[in-house]
């Protein structure tokens, strides 16, 4: 606002060609006009104030007090040991796993398509249906699954009946950590694609020309031109991913019903157990840790992109 | 081995290329010797072929037929990357990860230099260029005519025997373009290297080029020093692809034509005979104002040196007049003019 002062000020000294002097009332204009603009966004300014601001706010102030509203750190305390601490390295693990399959797949996949033709059908099916299938998750995703690789699924009973094959001959996997894995993997993959196929697109033509004229083969030119412009793009959506599947609840909820091995289900315990009333402000905790993780993540995202989009442009 | 060399120029054939995108003839036939050392600016408009042709050179187009020579060696079937052979881009292709002298050695480094002299060598091409100030930046922080000085020292870090420059300029504004023209020339006249230029800016190519080699439809319609081409035009396309040029009734007789009454003597390749569009040049027809003069002016430009008049002839044909630039005062909207032409050679075409 300092840098509109002046301007204002040098408008009202300025006379018009007929000696009437029209500052005043063009600052006013101007004004009012900002204030217009700012009250477009007021509800969206609403919305992120009740649904995210507000309920940070009650999670991180939650997170530093006991029961009775007293400051402690207690409960970060009790959510860095035991069963707690398993659960954020579950959820890491899991998380990783799955970013990096997705990453890998998911970025396969988005230079195969950019490598094609512009207009070709293959890109625009694999568009479409990433778009799609990236928010394809949740109770849907996991009945999906479970209708087609569960204990009575469509391809469990084909092996079984017909190839002699039982997938489950190894336990129940598919309702536990591998099960979640595959299925996490199954939206990573199209997000992956989402996030990072106008990264490949951006890759220019004549940098390969350069380098191939420069006395570079095509090993030369992914070694020192194509993956290190990529590099951040990649790690970046690969972060993304990662905040993506640590912060994921319904497909886990649905999935695994018998225990709440991850962050996530143990936050829901809190909030519908009855077992652990009394200690909401542990699961605030928890919710604090998850916090702190997603918002690094998705910072170091925001750097790695900032870094790429300028190679890319 | 040192890569801090001027590659001495070598000499460039281009022999029957051929190349087709489906039933568009991209070159038909395009033949073009470059001497050695020399800077050959290949011109026509979009989509003649001249891309096509830098390209097939480079070793980036594959040709359906034709040979390519370089010193005599023929490279026809050589990749790019062992043609050894510095290529500028139209659009800025300096690798973004890179800092302006990273990406000048680049190429040395892709050949194993030793990172002391590949450095050294960086920062003379760049301090070549003028930029050896800006070694430390990334092409972000470089201008459009900065990026393509560096992508220019680029190609010459690596001692090329042939410079390829792919339109280098046409994405810089006029006052850029026309100062890193005048650089591209001093360097390349101080390096030596054998260099097509491809460009579809007529001014561009007669004030760069040794000669210029015009191209329409994937052919070669004449190459010749600048003042060659535009004095003695072989084709009308020449003639009219290069510089201004109005088209005039006459009739052709004994190696002259009568245009406007005016005997004009003609260029090497004309219609000798009979009924012809004569192509006179805007600075070979002359202007007085007249008040019995048949001709009307329709409009005059001041062009900052000089002017231009377009006039309105009896039969209802135009005619472009150049005129000093104090003169453009002396011809308003309307007013009758008498018009003559100064005996310049000419060329005539079928009428």
């Amino acid at each position: 606002m300092t840098a509109g002062l002046p301007r204002i000020s040098s408008a009202a000294a300025a006379p018009l060609p007929d000696g009437r002097s029209a500052g005043p009332r063009h600052g006013v204009r101007r004004g009012i006009r900002e204030v217009l603009d700012y009250l477009g966004i007021l509800p969206f300014l609403l919305f992120i104030g009740v649904f995210l601001l507000w309920p940070t706010c009650t999670v991180i102030v939650g997170a530093f007090q006991d029961a009775e509203g007293r400051p402690t750190l207690d409960n970060l305390v009790a959510v860095a040991q035991g069963t707690y601490l398993e659960a954020f390295a579950l959820s890491f693990a899991l998380s990783a796993v799955t970013a990096l399959l997705g990453a890998v797949l998911g970025g396969l996949l988005a230079w195969s398509v950019a490598t094609g033709r512009r207009d070709s059908a293959l890109r625009r099916v694999v568009a479409a249906a990433s778009g799609t299938l990236a928010q394809f998750g949740g109770v849907m995703l996991a009945f999906a699954f479970l209708a087609t690789f569960g204990f009575n699924g469509l391809v469990t009973l084909f092996l079984r009946d017909r190839l002699g094959i039982d997938l489950f001959a190894g336990g129940a996997w598919i309702y536990e950590l591998p099960g979640l894995a595959l299925v996490y993997t199954y939206f990573q993959i199209p997000l992956m694609v989402i996030v990072f196929l106008p990264a490949v697109e951006g890759l220019r033509p004549q940098w390969r020309e350069a380098c191939l004229s420069l006395g570079g083969d095509s090993w030369a030119y992914w070694r020192h031109v194509g993956f290190p412009i990529l590099w951040p793009s990649f790690l970046g959506a690969t972060l993304l991913l990662f905040a993506n599947a640590f912060s994921a609840y319904a497909t886990a909820k649905a999935l695994i019903s018998q225990a709440s091995p991850l962050v996530p289900l143990r936050i829901g315990t809190f909030l519908t157990s009855e077992i652990v009333l009394g200690q909401a402000n542990l699961g605030k905790a928890l919710a604090f840790g998850m916090i702190v993780v997603v918002a690094a993540t998705t910072v170091l995202y925001a750097l790695l992109q900032a870094r790429s989009s300028r190679w890319l442009r | 081995m040192s890569q801090d060399r001027s590659a001495a120029g070598v000499r460039v054939e281009l022999v029957d290329l051929r190349r087709r995108y489906g039933e568009v003839r991209a070159l038909d036939g395009l033949t073009l010797e470059i001497r050695p050392s020399e800077l050959v600016a290949l011109l026509g408009p979009s989509g003649c072929g001249k891309t096509t042709a830098l390209r097939a050179l480079a070793g980036l187009e594959r040709l359906d037929g034709g040979q390519i020579l370089i010193g005599g060696r023929d490279v026809t079937d050589v990749p790019a990357n062992r043609r050894d052979m510095g290529m500028v881009f139209q659009a800025y292709s300096l690798f973004p990860h890179m800092t302006a002298r990273e990406n000048v050695a680049f190429g040395l480094r892709l050949r194993k230099v030793g990172s002391t002299e590949r450095l050294r060598v960086a920062d003379r091409y760049l301090d070549l260029v003028g930029l050896a100030d800006r070694a430390a930046r990334y092409p972000h922080q470089l201008s459009g005519g900065q990026q393509q000085r560096v992508a220019l020292a680029r190609a010459l870090a690596i001692g090329p025997r042939v410079l390829l420059l792919d339109e280098p300029l046409s994405a810089l504004d006029a006052k850029v373009r026309s100062q890193l023209r005048d650089e591209i020339r001093r360097i390349q006249l101080e390096v030596g290297t054998t260099t097509l230029f491809v460009t579809h800016d007529q001014d561009e190519a007669l004030a760069m080029a040794d000669r210029v080699a015009v191209m329409h439809a994937g052919r070669l319609e004449q190459v010749a020093a600048p003042t060659e081409l535009y004095e003695r035009p072989r084709t009308a396309r020449v003639a009219e692809f290069v510089g201004l040029t109005n088209r005039l009734r006459g009739e052709a007789r004994d190696g002259a034509a009568t245009v406007l009454g005016i005997s004009v003597p003609l260029l090497e390749g004309s219609v000798r005979e009979g009924p012809v569009t004569v192509l006179v040049r805007p600075e070979a027809v002359e202007l007085a104002p007249d008040p019995g003069g048949a001709a009307r002016v329709v409009a005059a430009s001041f062009l900052g040196s000089i002017g231009r008049v377009r006039v309105r002839l009896s039969d209802d044909t135009f005619l472009l007049a150049q005129v000093s630039s104090a003169d453009v005062a002396r011809f308003g909207h309307g007013d009758p003019v008498r018009v003559s032409l100064r005996p310049v050679p000419a060329l005539a075409t079928e009428a």
